[in-house]
């Protein structure tokens, strides 16, 4: 088994008097896919947000292992998970809607890049050869996703499944090792939700990267998960393969079984 | 730099320099009298604080009410090292010192502070820019209540004009290059761009620290131009005044500030034959603009030359006016 | 001597607290800052002055009538200046009620001059004392007058069908309209309840101070609105706790002699608490949901 790239240990977070995630703990290993799934109100995407310092767990701790050392990541706030390869999309799409599409994904490369504000203020030749190189790598990412040709829309005016896939290209351009997808097919029609299975499979392969998947759609997270989390009043009740999970009678009962 | 933007940025500068030259001659004629300059003078200070606060309201979305507090620092640094050292040199130092304190200042309360969101920001601002006040109200270096008179003056319309049009290329330029798409991805979503590892406070400060320094500035060129400060001149209702001009222009629009803060100082002008009639009819266009266009008058889309004169048609950029 | 001045801060705190509950209603039910509340406690006063001067009326009476006409006004205002911006970005709204503050100042200042001009002495002061302590009869009308007025307000609130549909208009203003709230007609009932508070704090400050100009909006409303985020912006029970805080802030720092930063120190201490809690004393911390 390759190494973890990920690990909780005990995870816990309270709201009030509520126990919103449960002594958790998970890893993920690298370039594997992760399914993270559970009824409504598991605890899922309330994991998501301790994983990616949105909140601030009550006791245990997440560890990422950055090249050969393991970190301890509780203390961090969001933005430094970030630039440490942590990357996520989000349930409601968070697009930056005033910006075109190509900016969103420039956005998106800010933290990586070193800062170039004296050439910016100067317009100096430097400054258009750097915004250039950058544009054109932000390009040649929407192109691996075939969004090159709306590149220039404004983000707002793009079609509901196109939104959901820039805020895929968008997590992609920190060069994440980790990306967190919390329910991607949310609101799409089967086709796209074909569309979305073969492009995640595209991903794992194409950036090898670790990927977490929190989905609802249990014929798209079959499909392309490699290993199950199954998660229930917070707690972890089940994990193994898509099939070890499928014949789980504790799942039956908790999950699969309500949905007939 | 390819032939577009040496085609845009030529344009620009035809345009500045055309209006430069509409000024002299007019002067020349006589069309601009000794009034007609104070006033160009008084737009052209606005115009440099308003573009400041533009760039913390509208690009970085944070509701500030504390313009006039930054103003005051620079006014009173102006006012305090050119009477002693009234020289070209102490005028110049002294635009620098108002510039770096007003800045250090906004550094110190903008990082706890920004944090606050909206309303609640906007009141503690409002806060600490009445603290400077009452704080130099007190003080005796800055002389209390009544200020300070007298004070040599180093400013003319050229010298407002080079900074008014300097301040806008530093806005515009650091808008359109990382460091301003980081502020406004903050702006637009924060939690978003703090996913993308954008450190969200620090963009704010950015934009909060450059707009104190352009209000400093505003401000020394103020108290040299009119050549007296008092703690009066820095209410509440400075700041409102500023904030009116980057609202009725259109938050987030650079252009439309522009455009505005010479609409109001025009306006200005006109009001003067209504005598004390004048706030009130004032108050009246203030309300009557904002009923008919609520998103101000640019919205949030910029005056482009590049589209007046190069593109035909086309224009995605509507879009933007709608959602600002 | 501190009990003195805390009874001393509690009178000035009332009057804040009276135009705080305005603030905070109408900034509850539609996220405005409504800087021309001020103005409505000034136009208050002067009501008050008419009625008194004029028509020779009992206080009481004429406080009445002025609540009645300024709670008219500020439906009117709502209806005019306020309410075609409901859907625009909120700033819009907030530089309208800029407009609309200007106006009534200086409209009041060009019909009526802008000096100060002296409020009738319609009751006669008495001081009584209590050992050390002393208080007048105008202190009392003052503090018993504002506690009689949020006991109403309170009861309003809470018990009528009008309280109610405002308290649903605040929490959620679709889900109130599917429930057959009439939102319109909530919100002009929360300026009218507003502004006659206003009213009630102006016509008070003209009799405790002796005199009344069209300017004397401007610096208590801010005050007001500060003691309103002191609170918890849209929290009743807050902006009436918010204002006896500034009341009794203010006298204090004035008693310890610092009379000349008392602004300086009520703003230092709102911008400690807003850092402590971001949301004002009574203030509930929202997540933003992710």
């Amino acid at each position: 088994m390759t190494k973890a790239v990920l690990k909780t240990r005990e995870l816990s977070v309270k709201f009030g008097g509520v126990t919103a995630v449960n002594k958790v703990t998970i890893e993920a290993h690298e370039n594997e896919l992760v399914g993270l799934i559970g009824p409504n109100g598991a605890g899922k995407t309330t994991l998501f947000n301790l994983l990616t310092g949105v909140y601030k767990p009550t006791s245990g701790e997440v560890v990422i292992d950055d090249g050969d050392q393991l970190v301890n990541i509780n203390q961090l706030p969001p933005y430094k998970r970030a630039q440490l390869g942590i990357a996520r999309t989000f349930q409601n799409i968070r697009l930056f809607k005033s910006r075109t599409v190509v900016e969103n994904v420039l956005i998106a490369m800010t933290a990586k890049n070193r800062p170039y504000v004296v050439q910016a203020m100067l317009r100096t030749p430097s400054f258009y050869k750097k915004e250039a190189q950058n544009r054109e790598k932000a390009l040649s990412l929407l192109e691996i996703f075939g969004m090159t040709n709306v590149a220039d829309e404004l983000a707002n005016n793009l079609p509901y499944g196109q939104q959901r896939r820039l805020e895929i290209v968008r997590a992609l351009a920190t060069t994440p090792k980790i990306l967190f997808l919390d329910e991607p097919a949310a609101g799409m029609n089967p086709q796209e939700t074909q569309a979305l299975t073969e492009l995640i499979k595209q991903i794992q392969v194409q950036f090898k990267i670790t990927i977490v998947l929190i989905e609802h759609d249990m014929n798209l997270v079959m499909a392309v998960s490699e290993r199950l989390y199954v998660l229930e009043y917070g707690k972890v009740l089940a994990t193994g393969t898509p099939k070890e999970i499928q014949n789980n009678p504790a799942v039956i009962k908790a999950y699969l079984g309500e949905e007939g | 730099m390819d032939k577009a933007h040496i085609k845009y940025t030529l344009s620009w500068a035809t345009l500045t320099l055309m209006i430069i030259i509409l000024i002299f001659v007019m002067t020349m004629f006589g069309i601009i009298g000794p009034y007609g300059m104070t006033t160009i003078v008084l737009i052209g200070i606005n115009l440099i604080a308003a573009v400041g606060l533009n760039l913390v309201i509208g690009m970085s979305g944070q509701f500030s009410l504390g313009h006039a507090g930054f103003m005051a620092i620079g006014a009173y640094a102006t006012a305090l090292i050119v009477t002693s050292v009234p020289t070209i040199f102490g005028f110049i130092i002294s635009l620098f010192v108002g510039a770096i304190l007003s800045g250090i200042v906004a550094l110190i309360v903008g990082i706890p502070t920004l944090r606050l969101r909206g309303d609640y920001l906007a009141i503690a601002t409002l806060g600490v820019s009445e603290i400077i006040r009452i704080l130099i109200m007190n003080f005796k270096i800055t002389r209390g209540p009544a200020g300070i008179f007298a004070i040599p003056a180093f400013v003319n319309w050229q010298v407002v004009f080079g900074l008014g049009v300097l301040s806008i290329i530093i806005v515009v330029n650091l808008v359109r290059s990382p460091t301003g798409r980081a502020i406004i991805a903050v702006r637009d979503n924060e939690i978003a761009a703090e996913s993308l590892g954008i450190n969200t406070t620090k963009y704010k400060v950015i934009a909060f620290v450059l707009g104190a320094i352009l209000a400093a500035i505003a401000g020394g060129l103020r108290a040299s131009f009119i050549q007296s400060v008092s703690p009066q001149d820095f209410t509440f209702m400075q700041s409102i005044t500023i904030l009116i001009i980057v609202v009725l222009g259109g938050i987030g629009s650079i252009s439309g500030t522009v455009l505005t803060a010479v609409a109001l100082g025009i306006l200005d002008v006109v009001l003067q034959n209504f005598g004390s009639l004048r706030m009130v009819v004032y108050a009246v266009v203030l309300i009557i603009v904002m009923l008919f266009r609520p998103q101000g008058l640019l919205g949030r889309s910029e005056f482009s030359l590049k589209k007046m004169l190069f593109d035909s048609g086309g224009d995605h950029d509507k879009g933007r006016s709608k959602d600002a | 001597m501190i009990i003195q001045q805390l009874i001393n801060g509690m009178i000035l705190g009332s009057v804040y607290a009276l135009l705080a509950l305005g603030y905070t209603m109408v900034y509850g039910i539609i996220k405005l800052i409504n800087f021309a509340h001020g103005d409505i406690y000034m136009l208050g006063a002067y009501f008050g002055y008419f009625f008194l001067r004029v028509l020779h009326l009992n206080f009481f009476i004429a406080l009445i009538f002025s609540m009645a006409i300024c709670a008219v006004l500020g439906m009117l205002i709502e209806f005019i200046a306020y309410r075609p911006l409901r859907h625009s970005p909120r700033i819009a709204v907030l530089i309208s009620a800029l407009g609309v503050s200007f106006l009534l100042e200086n409209g009041m200042s060009y019909l009526f001059g802008s000096d100060k001009r002296s409020f009738p002495q319609a009751i006669k002061t008495i001081q009584y004392h209590f050992g050390s302590l002393q208080i007048s009869n105008i202190q009392i009308i003052i503090i018993t007058t504002a506690i009689i007025l949020m006991i109403l307000l309170n009861i309003i609130v809470k018990k009528t069908k009008m309280g109610r549909a405002m308290r649903a208009v605040s929490a959620d203003e679709e889900a109130a309209i599917l429930m057959g709230i009439n939102v319109n007609r909530t919100i002009s009932f929360t300026f009218a309840i507003g502004s006659a508070l206003a009213a009630a704090g102006g016509m008070l400050i003209g009799l405790y101070y002796n005199n009344i100009d069209p300017l004397m909006g401007m610096t208590p409303g801010i005050k007001a609105f500060v003691a309103a985020v002191l609170g918890g912006i849209g929290i009743i029970p807050g902006a009436a706790l918010g204002g006896w805080l500034i009341g009794i802030l203010e006298t204090m720092t004035q008693a310890v002699g610092l009379s000349n930063y008392k602004d300086a120190v009520v703003y230092a201490i709102l911008i400690i608490i807003l850092l402590l809690k971001p949301t004002g004393i009574l203030g509930k911390n929202k997540r933003e949901k992710v």
